[in-house]
C-alpha cells in the first residue's frame, strides 16, 4: 500500500492547513500522481484539486509533488515516491482556496503585465504577416508555455514580490513577444521592464529551469531580455 | 513598470551593470593587495605608507572604497526589498524598512567619506 500525504484546507471548516495521510493500493503499478488522486477522490469526495487534459497539455494539476513543483498527470510515482510515501502540497506562495487549489489572480495579473498578445502598428496586409522560417524558429521554447504556474511558484524572488517581479512565467512570454519578428512595440516593452523589479530580481536561482514540466528554459529567456535592455539603455 | 524611491540608481539596468562593475574592482582591488601582502612578508609602517602615498594607489583605493559603497547599497537594497516587506512583516514593515534603508544608505556614505579622510589624511 502507498502512504499518501496530502494537504488539506478548507476555509469554510478548518481553522488551520493539515496533512491527512490515506493508503492507496497501487497494484505495483508505476501510476501517475493523477492516477493516485482520482483513487483517492473515489475514497474521500471531499478531497479538492484541479484537473482536466490528464495529458500535460492543460495546465491545471500544477502542485508540489514530495517538494517539487511538477503536473500530477505527467509525473510518475517512480519519479517522486520515497521509502513508499507521496506528499502532496498545493503550489507553494499562492492563498490556498481549498486543498490543492490555489488562487492563480496574482500570477494571471503578471502575465498580464506583459501584454502577451502580438502589437503591430503597421497595416496589415490582405491574408496574413509572413515571417521567414529563421524568424519563426526564434519563437520555439517559448510559445510551448502553457502557464502552470510550476515555474514562478517555485521561484524564491517571485515569493517574496510577486506584486512586482513579473516571475519566470511572465518573462518567458514577454521574451516571446520581444522576440516575435512581427511585433512592432519592442522599445515600450522593454521600457516597462527597466525597473530594478520587474526583470532584474531574477537571481539566476534556476529554480525554474529545474521544474518546468515542458522543458522550457525561462532563465535563458530573462538573460535575453537582459542583453535587450542592455542594447537599448545603453 | 515599478517604481522605487531608494534604490541606488533607481533603474534595474543601471544597478545591475554597477553591481557587476563594482564587483570587478573590488576583485581587482582585492587581488592587488593580497598579492602585496604576499610578496612582502616582512611588511613595515613606512613602506605600508610608502605604498599608499602615491596618487595611483590613493584612486584605486578611492574607486575601491567607493564601489564597496555602491555595491553594497544595491545589495543590501535587494535584501531588504525582499525580505522587510508588509507580506513577511505586516504593517511594520514599510516604516522598518526606510529606517533600515536610510540607515543604511548613510553607513554607506560614511564609510566613503571616512575612506577619503584616510587616504588624504596621512
Ligand atoms: S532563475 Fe530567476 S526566475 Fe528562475 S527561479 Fe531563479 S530567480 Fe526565479
Ligand atoms: S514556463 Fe514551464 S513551468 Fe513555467 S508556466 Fe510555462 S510550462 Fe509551466
Ligand atoms: S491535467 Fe492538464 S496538465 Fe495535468
Amino acid at each position: 500500500m502507498l502512504k499518501v500525504s496530502i494537504y488539506r484546507y478548507n476555509p469554510d471548516r478548518d481553522d488551520a492547513p493539515y496533512m491527512q495521510d490515506y493508503e492507496v493500493d497501487t497494484g505495483g503499478k508505476d501510476l501517475m500522481v493523477l492516477d493516485v488522486l482520482e483513487m483517492l477522490k473515489a475514497q474521500d469526495p471531499t478531497l479538492a484539486y484541479r484537473r482536466s487534459c490528464r495529458e500535460g497539455v492543460c495546465g491545471s494539476d500544477g502542485m508540489n509533488i514530495s517538494g517539487k513543483n511538477g503536473l500530477a498527470c505527467i509525473t510518475p510515482l517512480s519519479q517522486c515516491v520515497r521509502d513508499n510515501q507521496l506528499v502532496l502540497r498545493p503550489l507553494p506562495g499562492l492563498p490556498v482556496i481549498r486543498d490543492l487549489v490555489v488562487d492563480m489572480s496574482q500570477f494571471y495579473a503578471q502575465y498580464k503585465r506583459v501584454k502577451p498578445w502580438l502589437m503591430n502598428d503597421e497595416p496589415p496586409p490582405p491574408i496574413e504577416r509572413l515571417q521567414t522560417p529563421e524568424e519563426r524558429a526564434k519563437l520555439d521554447g517559448l510559445y510551448e508555455c502553457i502557464l502552470c504556474a510550476c515555474c514562478s511558484t517555485a521561484c524564491p524572488s517571485w515569493w517574496w514580490n510577486p506584486d512586482k517581479f513579473v516571475g519566470p512565467a511572465g518573462l518567458l512570454q514577454a521574451y516571446r513577444f520581444l522576440a516575435d519578428s512581427r511585433d512592432t512595440h519592442t522599445e515600450e516593452r522593454l521600457a516597462g521592464l527597466e525597473d530594478p523589479f520587474s526583470v532584474f530580481r531574477c537571481r539566476g536561482i534556476m529554480n525554474c529551469v529545474d521544474v518546468c514540466p515542458k522543458n522550457l528554459n525561462p532563465t535563458a529567456a530573462i538573460g535575453k531580455i537582459r542583453q535587450l535592455l542592455l542594447k537599448s539603455g545603453t | 513598470m515599478v517604481t522605487n524611491a531608494t534604490s541606488f540608481s533607481r533603474s534595474g539596468l543601471s544597478d545591475w551593470l554597477l553591481q557587476r562593475l563594482t564587483a570587478l574592482i573590488l576583485a581587482a582591488y582585492t587581488l592587488f593587495l593580497v598579492g602585496y601582502l604576499a610578496l612582502h612578508p616582512d611588511l613595515d609602517y613606512a613602506a605600508w605608507a610608502r605604498l599608499f602615498a602615491g596618487l595611483p594607489m590613493k584612486l584605486f583605493t578611492l574607486a575601491a572604497a567607493v564601489s564597496l559603497a555602491i555595491h553594497a547599497w544595491i545589495g543590501l537594497w535587494t535584501v531588504l526589498t525582499d525580505y522587510v516587506t508588509e507580506r513577511l512583516l505586516g504593517p511594520v514593515a514599510t516604516p522598518l524598512r526606510l529606517a533600515l534603508e536610510i540607515a543604511m544608505i548613510l553607513v554607506n556614505l560614511g564609510f566613503a567619506v571616512w575612506a577619503i579622510d584616510i587616504l588624504w589624511g596621512v
